[in-house]
Formats: C-alpha cells, structure tokens, sequence
C-alpha cells in the first residue's frame, strides 16, 4: 500500500490530492483545492501575478487540509507528484517549489509530471484502469487538445489540438460580448438550455474537406459571434441571448464531438475520456454520448469536479508512475510552461 | 540551536545552516549561487547539500529563518514557498525577516543605506542608523531618487546591489547572508506571518469598453 499527494499549481487552482495505491486500484483519500477565480472575474481573464500571488497564500493550508481529511500524517506519505508543466511559469514554480521542499523533508521520492496527462488520470480514479489504447479529448480554458494513450505511465500521442484559442477561452470571450459573467462556461450552459441550438448557424471551424481533421479553431467562432451580435446591437434589436449561447454552443459541441469520434474511428480506438473544465458542459456530454454509441465507442466522462484542475488527478498519475518503476524526477527539476504532452514526466 | 537560512529575494539563491548557541551564531555550512532564473531549480539542492556538508539531518532543524523581500515576485516566491513548505512538514517555525534588513545586519556601524534590484530601472530601499534599526519602511523607487534623499536621511554607506553611484563608499555584501538573515530575526519571539513584501501591484488592467470586431 502507497500513499501518494500530488501538488497542482498551473493555472488559478491549488490543488491537494492524496491518493491510496493498493491491490485493487487506486482510492481517494482527499482533494482540497483553494481557487482564486474569484480575483481574476473583474480582469475577464487569469492574471498570472495575481494566481502565483494565491498559490503562495494557499499551498501550505491546503496542504493541511488534504490532510486533515484524510486522516493522515504528512510522514505517511511515500511519493510526490508535482505539476511541473505546461502551464503558467510563476504559477507552476511555487507547486513545484513546494514539492521539492516536502520531497527532501520527508525524504519521499519526487516525480514532476505532465498536467495534461494529470487530466486523463483523473479519469481512472472514477472508472478504474484504462484500455490501452484510449482516446481523450481535453478541454478546458487552457487546452482543447485530442490525445491518443497508449499508456499512462509514459505512452501519450497528441494527434490534434486548438490553432488558436482554446475552447474555454472561447465560452469567457463569447460570455462578455453577450453580458454574461466570467467565467463564461457555466453561464452559456444554462442560457443555452432555454435557447434554440439551430436558431443561427455559426460556423464550424476546420471542418472543410482540405482543413487538418484532428485540430480545432474557435478563433473564428467567437468573430462570428460577435459581429452576429454587434449586427443586432447596431439595429437597435434585443440580442437573444439564450439562442446566441445555445447556438454556440452548439456549434462548439458539434466540433469537438464530432472530431473526437471521427479520431477514434480512424484509429481504431475503442474507448474515450473527455475531461477538463469544459468537460462539465451539458451538451458537450450529451452530444458525445450520442455519438460515441452510434460510433459503439465507450465513453468515460469523470465527475465535475475531477475535470476542473486539481491535486487529485495529479496524485493519480503518480501512482500510475509509481505502479509502472518510473525513475523518480532529480531535486534539480524545474518547472517547464510548454512541457510537451509526449513528456509524461521529467 | 540549528537554523536554515532562506533568501531569494535578490538574484542570489542562498541557503545556510547557523548553529546559534549563547547568543553567538556560527556558519556550518552554506550554498549560494547568483544566478535569478534558477532560484526554484537550485534552492532545495543548496539546502539539502548544505545541511549534508554541516553533517546534519532536515530532522535536526529547530527553526528557518526566511527573507520575505522585498524582491522580485517570482524568485521571491519559490524561497518563501520552500520555506513555509519545510517548516510544515518539519513542524518548525518559520522566522520572517525583511531582505533588507538582513544585508543591514552583516555591517554594523555608521549609518546605512541598502539597496536591492527591483527591475524596472528601479531599486527597493531602507536606511539604517548607526544602532542597525530601520529608519523607513522598505520601498521601491528610481534610484536618482533614493540618492536624493541621502543627506536627509544620514546614511553614510551603501550596501547591497551595485546598481548606480550613490557618492558613498561600500560595503557589506550584494545578498543577505545566512548569518544576517538569522541576526535580523527575533529567534525567540513567535514567528509573524510569512507575507511577502512586494511593494508593487500586479500589472492587470480590467477590461475596458468591449471592442467592436466588425467593420465600421
Ligand atoms: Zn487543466
């Protein structure tokens, strides 16, 4: 038996994860994160200065929290898991900062991980183990990216991912042209559900013949959006907010699903995990349950609050780590903002 | 009494291990290297090497002390999260003293200013009298302006960085030293917040009106 923290810090979420790795699989001991979304609603947008700022203010408590709800010593750790990229860079250096400290002082061995592979991790602390190989699709409003694995512990393939924004960047952008709050997701989730998806045909970006058939573009999108609006605005109509958010959001679950199934039909795979923060998005889900069982692939969706960013799903991919031999990371290890999604670990 | 000393408030990575022992602190060992992009790569290295060279064990550690800044947010942050990370897990308090005041520390004396880089064409500055107490609380402004200002506040020295001519002689160090950063602390006294001493706001500017995407 293995207890395994992992330390999450690459966007606005400290996150605390501890995770138990035993005979049948993994268990969550706890998941504390502190978030300081609430600073950044008047910036429309993640101030890194502002998240670093708060990661430093939460690490320690939220740490103390983790383990106040797991009933646990910090010496009954026996591995750390850190985020050490991609994300923000001052962010990422105080979780990583704080992970070496604990690492040395407990004298626990230190693995810096990929926080994109963290979100595909999480997965397995909901449905138990992956089939090899899977497919997951993450987005999120620092990622929309689609991944072939083959293998948790180091066998990850990016085969297609946003040119432009991602697509929770497109959900905040599209929530400030039609008066809604950031951040943008759950606001146009409950427009969109009094809305009409079909009321306004906004484009699908990349899906012509000749377009790369696993990226994403919402640039375009969240322009035509826009100008949709402005157009109404201009000739003194009401904008109809719920049709513009259920037809965007349409119109960003078609794109997504549709791309993901295609992928996986392509490859032959047979199983799909959606995760990340847009992960929670109703019609996202409903459209890919659709689809994937028309397409008969098995669809994984983890629970809300494993999607969002957290310390939990890193603790997980730890442990997979720690189930596989991985060598642990060297003290000297540094945070790395564009960590590739191929490097699982470093 | 064994201390660990902290500071990346400057661009120096500095970690010390101080015995302290009749109100005499001595060095056992310390690891410092000015290089201001590797204060989160290095700083856990220096300290566990430090510690090994002093021939003691994290579990030796009675107490830390740890520069709060002024300094540069980032490399400032990655000591103060390592700090307050190793006082967690050791269960040992963790001494906040201020960066300035611990270069002050290293040169008793005359009356002493103390300048540190804050970037930005700008230094983060404190004075000092003779008996060592800070005279005005650490701020940060251009460097003209601070030299300005050195005939009304007394000071006749200037330490820490090497950054522009304020017509006095030098002296001291460019960085806290694990020795001043444990005489500026108060050991015996409950350790204060470990807040950082950022002196600046963070640049974000709110949004203003939206702006248009179509023509015209
Ligand atoms: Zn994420």
């Amino acid at each position: 038996m293995t207890i395994i923290l992992g330390i999450e810090s690459s966007c606005d979420e400290t996150g605390v994860g501890i995770v138990r790795l035993g005979a049948d699989g993994l268990e969550l001991l706890a998941d504390e994160v502190a978030s300081s979304v609430e600073q950044h609603v008047r910036f429309g947008g993640v101030v890194p200065e502002v998240a670093s700022r708060a990661h430093l203010e939460a690490m320690v408590p939220t740490m103390r929290r983790a383990f106040d709800t797991a009933g646990l010593a910090l010496s009954d750790v026996d591995a750390i898991a850190v985020t050490c990229g991609p994300g923000l860079a001052g962010a990422l250096l105080v979780g990583v900062s704080a992970a070496k400290a604990y690492a040395t002082a407990l004298d626990v061995p230190l693995y810096g991980v990929n926080h994109l592979a963290g979100h595909v991790a999480a997965d397995t602390l909901e449905h138990g183990p992956l089939p090899s190989p899977a497919l997951a699709l993450l987005v999120s409003g620092g990622h929309s990216q689609l991944l072939r694995v083959d293998d948790l512990a180091g066998g990850i393939t990016e085969i297609g991912s946003t040119i432009d924004d991602a697509a929770g960047e497109a959900y905040d952008k599209v929530a400030r042209v039609i008066g809604l709050p950031y951040p943008g997701g759950p606001p146009i989730d409950q427009a969109a559900r009094r809305g009409n998806p079909s009321a306004i045909a906004f484009p699908r970006g990349l899906t012509g013949p000749r377009d790369a058939k696993y990226d994403f573009s919402f640039s375009g999108l969240k322009t035509a959006v826009a100008r949709w609006v402005e157009a109404r605005e201009r000739d003194g109509e009401e904008v109809p907010v719920d049709d513009v958010s259920a037809s965007f959001q349409e119109a960003v679950a078609d794109v997504l699903t549709a791309k993901a199934v295609r992928a996986a039909t392509d490859l032959g795979i047979g199983t799909m995990v959606i995760s990340g923060g847009v992960a929670a998005n109703s019609r996202l889900k409903e459209l890919a349950a659709e689809r994937c069982a028309a397409a008969g692939i098995e669809l994984r969706v983890p629970r809300p609050r494993l999607c969002t960013d957290n310390g939990a799903m890193m603790a997980a991919l730890g442990a997979h780590l720690v189930a596989a031999g991985v060598k642990p990371s060297s003290l000297d290890l540094s945070a790395d903002p564009a960590l590739p999604v191929s490097t699982v670990w470093v | 009494m064994l201390v660990l000393a902290v500071d990346t408030a400057t661009p120096a990575v500095t970690a010390g291990v101080v015995e302290v022992a009749g109100g005499a602190s001595t060095l056992l060992a310390a690891r410092v290297t000015v290089d201001a992009r590797a204060h989160g790569e290095l700083l856990t290295p220096h300290l566990r090497d430090a510690l090994a060279e002093a021939g003691r064990a994290f579990a030796d550690v009675d107490a830390l002390v740890c520069g709060i800044g002024p300094g540069p947010f980032t490399g400032l942050r990655a000591g103060m999260v390592t700090a307050a990370a190793l006082g967690h897990a050791l269960d040992r308090p963790v001494h906040p003293v201020c960066s300035l005041d611990a270069i002050a520390a290293d040169v008793p004396g005359e009356p002493l200013l103390v300048v540190t880089d804050a970037r930005r064409r700008e230094v983060y500055w404190a004075a000092y009298a003779a008996d060592g107490s800070r005279r005005t609380e650490p701020a940060v402004a251009p460097p003209a302006e601070v030299a300005a200002r050195v005939a009304e506040l007394g000071v006749t020295r200037v330490a820490g960085a090497d950054l522009f001519d304020f017509g006095l002689p030098r002296v001291g160090s460019a960085h806290p030293s694990p020795l001043g950063l444990v005489a500026a602390a108060d050991l015996g006294a409950e350790p204060g917040p470990l807040t950082p001493l950022y002196l600046r706001r963070p640049d974000a500017v709110e949004p203003g009106a939206r702006k248009r995407v179509s023509p015209g």
